[in-house]
């Protein structure tokens, strides 16, 4: 039978939300503080979640030793106590909470093998969320 | 369509452990969780049914109703026990079902579904702990 499992991870970033496509003022417009030069920080609370057949043998539907070694290696380290302006995949794009959840949708589309993957949710604060469940 | 979802919290503890595979096996896919002595979790049970508001009453579902079952079905067999050794869909099968979050979920869902009887039931979540849950929706 098929379960959704879902592990929550947290980790702590900063950035600054602007765009060299719009001048200072439509910056300041579109980010208001966000657009603040020197950048700011969050916790971010990343939940992954995963699907598949629930194994007969084991009763899980994949291990979660694999689900977070991978996380760790490859998102946390990636990310955890960075300026995320300074990373590759937002050399061109904002690092607004949408984009980052993409990237990280991507990120485990690309390596995880385990389990299927649904969706990412990220929570930038108590008070905002973002989910990326791929292209549907 | 209105979904409506419960929560309820109980306590109990488990160990994850197949006797068709060697003690070696056992640690290697279980680690910890594979204690013999067992270990316990707080979990909190989110039940989810879903159905038309009724006109009468303005209600998907009698709460009272959906709360009675829950407590009947699931709280009274769960809570507080060892689910290796007291909830009988978790030691009578040979191998025996592992009480992992993954069955945990499908066992709730299964004791509640022919329970419930205006609303449909939508999804049973199981959180092990805040950081880790299971959705079962009845897929096969």
């Amino acid at each position: 039978m098929k379960a959704h499992l879902t592990r929550r991870y947290m980790f702590s970033a900063s950035h600054r939300l602007h765009s060299d496509q719009m001048s200072e003022e439509e910056n300041r417009a579109t980010y208001g503080k966000c657009n603040n030069p020197y950048g700011h920080g969050h916790n971010y609370m990343i939940e992954v979640t995963v699907s598949g057949p629930v194994d007969d043998q084991t009763g899980m539907v994949c291990n979660l030793v694999d689900l977070d070694g991978f996380v760790h290696t490859h998102i946390l380290e990636r990310y955890d106590h960075q300026n995320l302006n300074l990373l590759a995949e937002f050399a061109s794009e904002v690092p607004t909470t949408e984009n980052l959840c993409i990237a990280i949708y991507e990120i485990m589309k690309r390596g995880f093998r385990k389990a299927h993957l649904e969706k990412v949710r990220i929570e930038e604060t108590m008070m905002n969320s973002f989910e990326y469940w791929g292209e549907r | 369509m209105v979904y409506l979802t419960r929560k309820a919290e109980f306590s109990a503890s488990h160990f994850y452990h197949n006797p068709e595979f060697a003690p070696e096996e056992n640690q290697r896919i279980f680690g910890k969780c594979n204690n013999p002595n067992g270990h316990g979790h707080n979990y909190t049970l989110e039940v989810t049914v879903k159905g038309a508001v009724d006109p009468k009453s303005g209600f998907v579902v009698d709460l009272k109703q959906l709360k009675d079952v829950m407590s009947r079905e699931v709280l009274d067999a769960l809570d507080h026990r060892f689910l290796n050794k007291e909830v009988p869909e978790f030691f009578t099968d040979v191998p025996p079902m592992i009480p992992t979050t993954e069955n945990l979920s499908i066992v709730i869902w299964q004791r509640l579904a022919p329970k419930l009887k205006a609303a449909q039931l939508h999804r049973v979540r199981v959180y092990e702990t805040p950081d880790l849950f299971v959705d079962f929706y009845g897929e096969a």
